[in-house]
């Protein structure tokens, strides 16, 4: 196995499409953990540590803020730089395994892993995020919707990196809530809701939901937003908009729950979500 | 199987110059390298907490980090938060409350709490709970463990 620390974006992505093997090494709390389970055998890692470009939170003058994607989850947990629906990222981050793993995983480690029960891909399809990809072919974005493909599988071509996770300006008034159902603290989600939602004279004017640890990747049926933008948010059409989440949804049976279990979780975390996002409004 | 790469690593004060693999874990490294045995391998994947380690200050997994990857960053574990032979203040606390059992998870509880204390001094119940959410105790000890971080806590804050 062979080990480097490129300075550079150029570097990291040359010594990755060179080795379709190769491994990029970010926080480590995944990658490693799985190379100690003998579940990935790498032949090179290439870390990202000593990659000055990939650490930073940035706000733009139109409201955008960019996060480095060595961003670790407890700068994300503690920044103070998002503003009304981009906080959904904020709420993901903090409730992400334990304080050792906040210290070390990072948020474009966590979304290159592409694990539909991790915190964060749900909460960034809510957020209606973007990721800017680096590769030999240069940069890319790709927004959130289509970047998770399959179980641990994105649209990233060999030798491309996430560099940065890109949030648009909230929408004004937009507030969010993140439900999270564990078995206990800390462990991944049985199922999560991922909600950011705008309200104007009593009326929902923008909405975005997303369910974690709900499929292979995270579920966002636009019909669903459409069932609640224009409402109340009221029982019933919380109701209708959870039927249709249900119908998009393809669990798994696992330790965590089985498919129907997950399921019927919907409506509740919903509901809850909901709820959480008209309240934080106050 | 490829060639060992040189490194050094500044663990406790001490600056070690070893070849490893780049597969070996910070933790490995210090256990079979450099002899410290204090922070322990259980679950070797992230879970139980027993390898605790700071980096920078900060709590982390030594079986999680990669030693090469642990260059030029500063590592403390247990055996260097006494180095002169007395104890720690919130070593201190732990004996004084009998919050130790076997013992097995206890480097990784003291580290953890020594981490949550140089974060904020003043520790309620629920600060000391979510700080140490990622560390197991096998004995199941927690109340005692609890007790033993909020003693610690209000020795620093009197």
């Amino acid at each position: 196995m062979n080990y480097h620390e490129p300075a550079t974006l150029e570097e990291a992505a040359a010594l990755l499409a060179a080795d379709e093997d190769a491994r990029p090494l970010a926080g480590g709390a995944t990658l490693v953990a799985m190379m100690n389970a003998e579940l990935v055998e790498p032949t090179a890692l290439v870390s990202l540590r000593r990659i000055a470009a990939l650490g930073d939170i940035s706000t733009a003058g139109d409201g955008t803020v960019t996060i480095g994607a060595m961003t670790t989850h407890h700068a994300v947990a503690n920044t103070e730089m998002l503003d009304g629906g981009q906080e959904i990222v904020r709420r993901a981050a903090r409730v992400i395994g334990h304080p050792a793993i906040r210290n070390m995983g990072t948020i474009g480690g966590s979304i290159a892993h592409a694990d539909p029960a991790a915190d964060y891909p749900a909460a960034l399809v809510a957020a209606g995020a973007t990721f800017e990809v680096f590769g030999p072919g240069g940069t890319r974005d790709i927004a959130a919707d289509d970047f998770f493909v399959d179980y641990l599988e994105t649209s990233l071509a060999p030798g491309e990196l996430v560099s940065a996770i890109r949030l648009p300006a909230s929408p004004r008034g937009a507030t969010s809530a993140y439900q999270k159902f564990a078995r206990v603290d800390g462990d991944f989600a049985t199922l999560s809701v991922a909600v950011v939602a705008a309200m104007d004279a009593g009326v929902c004017s923008h909405l975005r939901v997303a369910l974690g640890s709900a499929g292979p990747t995270p579920v966002h049926a636009q019909a669903a937003d459409a069932a609640l933008i224009g409402t109340a948010l009221d029982d019933d059409a919380v109701t209708a908009a959870a039927e249709i989440l249900i119908h998009a949804s393809d669990p798994l049976d696992d330790v965590r729950g089985s498919a129907e279990y997950r399921m019927m979780l919907v409506p509740e975390l919903l509901k809850r979500a909901i709820a959480g996002a008209k309240e934080a409004r106050l | 199987m490829s060639e060992p790469t040189p490194i050094a690593l500044n663990v406790n004060g001490t600056v070690h110059r070893l070849f490893v693999q780049p597969w070996h874990t910070l933790l490995h490294v210090l256990r079979e390298e450099i002899g410290l045995t204090g922070a322990k391998r259980g679950c070797n994947q992230g879970v139980c907490g027993a390898c605790s380690v700071l980096i920078d200050g900060e709590v982390m997994r030594g079986c999680l980090s990669l030693a090469v990857n642990c260059t030029e960053r500063e590592i403390t574990t247990i055996e260097g938060l006494a180095p002169s032979g007395e104890l720690s203040p919130v070593q201190q606390a732990f004996l004084d409350t009998g919050a130790v059992q076997c013992g097995f998870c206890m480097p990784g509880m003291i580290i953890a709490s020594t981490a949550l204390m140089r974060r904020n001094e003043t520790l309620t119940d629920d600060d000391i709970r979510e700080g140490l959410s990622g560390n197991l105790c096998r004995c199941s000890g927690y109340i005692k463990v609890i007790e033993a971080v909020r003693t610690a806590s209000g020795r620093a804050a009197s």
